[in-house]
């Protein structure tokens, strides 16, 4: 399983703190969030839209075992993958 | 006091993720108490305190933040397993730029009123320089890569705040090294 984790803004606008996706492959981050958008049906949305289309967003950071990383890198079985808005701290 | 022994080339690197307040001389204290404990010759220590501003840039839709009323407060949340870890890579990275002899941050997460302290970044060098530089560069790349995020809380109403172009821009100054 992959645990996808949430944050902020995207956090709220999904309605989800965590998600987990079972992967029998290797697949890259954008792959990932290709086949979450393709696959989504809708039942655990709270609009109408695809909710996983937030996730494609170019403004959303992501990273992998908390190291940001491009959308090109890898992710396999036992892979923590946050997306977040830009951030504002300190 | 003994003169610097080369067993402690690595400096001193202490980050904290809290509710609490924290007090500044107290936390000077325990910087400068552990420096002693290493015989280090400390001569320097910049600090730099981040509180909650009464108005916050950075909203966009301005016109629902003024209807909102009053701000009260900031709501910080953070990625727990990734915060500490990427402020004491900054400041490894900013050890390795200036050689500085120790180094304490802290930053708060929750609800925090205005006024009330956001952020402490304490480095110690032998000599002034290097405390300044490396005080600044960790607050720089900290504001820009640390997974922290404030919401504004007003009295009627709360909006997520943007991050700044100028943050970004502020890591201009530090290039050709990047984090």
């Amino acid at each position: 399983m992959i645990k996808l984790v949430f944050f902020a803004r995207l956090r709220e606008q999904l309605g989800l703190r965590e998600h987990r996706v079972a992967l029998s492959e290797k697949l890259t981050i954008q792959a990932l969030v290709e086949h979450l958008i393709a696959s989504d049906d809708g039942s655990n949305s709270s609009n109408t839209n695809c909710q996983w289309l937030l996730l494609a967003s170019d403004e959303i950071v992501v990273a992998k075992n908390q190291q940001v990383v491009a959308r090109d890198v890898l992710v396999e079985d036992g892979d923590e993958l946050a997306f977040f808005p830009p951030v504002t701290g300190g | 006091m003994k003169p610097a022994t080369p067993a402690h080339s690595t400096p001193l690197i202490n980050v904290l993720i809290q509710s609490a307040t924290f007090d500044v001389a107290a936390q000077t204290q325990l910087l400068e108490s552990a420096l002693d404990d290493r015989r280090v010759n400390r001569g320097a220590l910049a600090s730099f305190t981040g509180s909650v501003r009464a108005s916050e840039t950075g909203l966009s839709g301005s016109d629902d933040a003024t209807s909102y009323g009053e701000l009260l407060a900031l709501d910080i949340e953070h990625y727990p397993a990734m915060t500490k870890s990427t402020i004491e890579a900054i400041a490894l990275a900013a050890s390795q730029r200036w050689s500085f002899l120790g180094c304490r941050v802290i930053h708060r997460v929750g609800r925090l009123a205005v006024g009330e302290p956001i952020v402490l970044v304490l480095v110690a060098s032998s000599h002034r320089k290097e405390a300044f530089a490396a005080c600044e560069y960790i607050l720089d790349y900290l504001k820009t890569a640390a997974p922290f995020w404030k919401k504004a809380i007003f009295e009627h109403g709360e909006q997520w705040v943007d991050a700044k172009a100028t943050d970004t821009d502020a890591l201009d100054k530090w290039s050709p090294t990047a984090l």
